[in-house]
């Protein structure tokens, strides 16, 4: 099956090439951090995370969507899900993996990082993330293998591939969890220590990973003759709807037990990040931007002739995903740093080289994309033949 | 009662008074209770001294803590705060000390969150209460300045020694990646040595000592004057006391 993979026209071709120039510019910039140390970064002793974790935690979330499509279609036979759900696990691969080198490369010493295995520290949510993102890595990849496997060779998949994709649904919601837990369990950063993270993680999630399998549906229905179905995408487009609707909520929920009750160490955080303190006010635009896009997105979303248009819907979900990438990541990962416990605010913007590294991290992830869907394409259009 | 009857009861009784007699002594064989190492400042003398940095330097020259020119990235083992940024939810009716320079370090909490969030347990608490950090095990992912609610940890985001003024041979020089802070001077210790702020200071605002041993300077301080520390609501226990009077 691999070998479908690496067969194409000039244009696949060019865009694989395309992507692997990226990504090579991305490792270059990685090498040079390597020597250097993170010093090449934007980062700083009081904001010591900034977008490689972002990036992490927005990945995840795309990684756990995966159950949005394969729930329905294994626990409740939503026949409409057939073709569709393929696609679903196979982007949770490239998520995942994104996510991990995402952590790997924002380590200082990721020569060091076997010590997470000889030195297991059940007490850190970290430990968790490790094994339970490289669990549901190795989950996906098999029950997609092996599901695709089986159709190419015209059999039914193997009985337990089904308890294995039973598994993969708590799994899938539990990465998100772990994530979400690693922020609020600190009680020394107000603005992570609270519940909600959790859940609105899950809605957050459950709306952008949803976002991007339409756009790659849409996209590959133009480009290929694999259509995965007008009702599959309008049933995803309906589950992003609530999802984004819930994470709105969640937001306001928020919003107002902080601004209601007034803690001063609790508004302080939300101040920055929607108003600005003393001039400082770099995450303001990006914040309110994402407020636009995830309301607007929610508000024509629930115009039932907007989100029947196709072009209409693609701009949609690309403003949930730009909406929820800021919100889940630069809306919650640096305001979280903001101001230091010694109440300093020192504000942080990514340098050149790390968004290379990040551009050259999304650059390989959709190169992952691109050759497993070319395989599941592949595979699917021979057994409809 | 036959003879071997008494004996056996002769013996029982032995065991009878010996046992208790050698619980009430302690542990019995030796076993000294564990040593709970902690600081007390004196916040109104520390604050007198503007300007003053004896304690910062002779701390960073000992343990080759490199000077970073950039204000952002700077490794402090120790440093000052104003008195409202290291209690700020005090309400400061301290008017004296509204914006007074205090000198803050790792409060080597009982029950410390950077511990607890560690990946490697390269940084863990010892028998004697001190949070150390062992340079070899930390993969630098910096887990624990997140949880630390103190900002008492630094992080080195290039490689330090170009940095260092004069390294002391004394004391290793850490590598790039890696997190370091205050080790309430372990090393010292081990040698009877008190840490080298409380050297430095010259017996005026800082006292250094062991909790459980109820003749040590911190006890009969805190025994007698009003202490706080910082942000005691979140549970870490800090062993940082500031004498309120």
């Amino acid at each position: 099956m691999i070998e479908k993979a690496l067969k194409g026209g000039k244009g696949y071709r060019a865009w694989l090439l395309f992507l692997l120039a990226v990504a090579a510019a991305g490792f270059l910039s990685y090498l040079h951090q390597w020597s250097h140390g993170l010093s090449i970064t934007g980062l700083s002793r009081s904001v010591s995370w900034g977008l490689y974790i972002a990036n992490f935690t927005f990945f995840v979330g795309v990684a756990a969507s995966a159950v949005t499509v394969v729930l329905p279609y294994y626990l409740h036979s939503v026949k409409e899900f057939g073709k569709i759900t393929i696609l679903g696990e196979f982007l949770a691969v490239p998520a995942v993996i994104m996510s991990l080198l995402f952590i790997i490369v924002d380590l200082g010493r990721p020569d060091r990082a076997f010590n997470l295995i000889l030195y297991p520290s059940p007490q850190s949510l970290l430990f968790w993330d490790m094994i339970a993102l490289n669990g549901y890595l190795l989950l996906n990849l098999f029950i997609g293998w092996s599901t695709l496997d089986a159709e190419v060779k015209d059999e039914k998949p193997l009985p337990w591939v089904r308890f294995l994709i039973l598994l993969s649904l708590p799994w899938a919601v539990s990465i998100h969890t772990v994530t979400a837990f690693i922020y609020q369990g600190l009680v020394a950063r107000p603005l992570w220590h609270t519940p909600l993270w959790a859940p609105r993680f899950l809605a957050s999630a459950f709306a952008s990973g949803p976002a991007l399998l339409i756009l790659m549906s849409l996209l590959i229905r133009r480009i290929t003759r694999f259509d995965p179905g007008c009702g599959a995408i309008q049933k995803v487009a309906t589950i992003a709807t609530y999802a984004l609707l819930v994470n709105i909520f969640l937001l306001l929920v928020e919003l107002f037990t902080t601004l209601y009750g007034g803690v001063p160490g609790d508004v302080v955080h939300l101040r920055y990040l929607f108003l600005g303190i003393d001039g400082h006010h770099a995450l303001v635009p990006w914040i309110w931007l994402s407020m636009v896009l995830m309301g607007g997105s929610a508000g024509a979303l629930l115009s039932t002739r907007l989100r029947r248009r196709e072009g209409v819907l693609a701009l949609i979900c690309a403003a949930i995903i730009v909406g929820v990438w800021i919100d889940k990541g630069l809306g919650l990962v640096v305001p979280g740093f903001i101001p230091s416990p010694l109440g300093e605010i020192t504000e942080y913007g990514p340098t050149l080289p790390e968004v290379l590294i990040t551009t050259g991290i999304w650059a390989f992830g959709v190169l992952i994309i691109t050759l497993l869907y070319r395989i599941a394409i592949y595979v699917k259009l021979q057994e409809a033949e | 009662m036959t003879r071997r009857e008494f004996l056996q009861l002769l013996a029982l009784s032995g065991f009878g008074l010996v046992a208790p007699a050698g619980m009430l002594k302690g542990e019995g064989t030796g076993k000294k209770t564990p040593k709970k190492w902690a600081m007390v400042v004196d916040i109104f003398k520390c604050a007198k001294k503007e300007g003053c940095t004896e304690c910062i330097e002779a701390c960073h020259r000992i343990h080759n803590v490199p000077n970073i020119p950039d204000a952002g990235r700077q490794i402090t083992w120790i440093w000052t705060s104003p008195f409202d940024a290291l209690f700020p939810e005090q309400p400061a009716y301290v008017e004296a000390l509204r914006g007074r320079q205090i000198m803050a370090l790792c409060n080597h909490c009982e029950n410390p969150p950077c511990v607890a969030v560690c990946p490697t347990k390269a940084t863990f608490k010892r028998d004697d209460g001190i949070v150390m950090m062992d340079y070899h095990r930390c993969i630098g992912c910096r887990y624990c300045m997140a949880a630390c609610p103190y900002g008492a940890r630094s992080f080195n985001w290039q490689d330090p020694r170009p940095f260092i003024h004069a390294i002391d041979k004394g004391y290793p020089t850490r590598t790039k990646g890696v997190v370091e802070k205050c080790n309430f001077c372990d090393e010292r210790l081990a040698r009877g040595l008190v840490p080298a702020c409380v050297d430095a200071c010259k017996g005026t605002c800082l006292a250094f000592g062991d909790l459980n041993d109820e003749q040590s300077a911190v006890r009969r301080l805190l025994g007698s004057r009003p202490a706080m520390q910082r942000k005691p609501e979140l549970g870490t226990r800090p062993k940082v006391f500031y004498l309120l009077a």
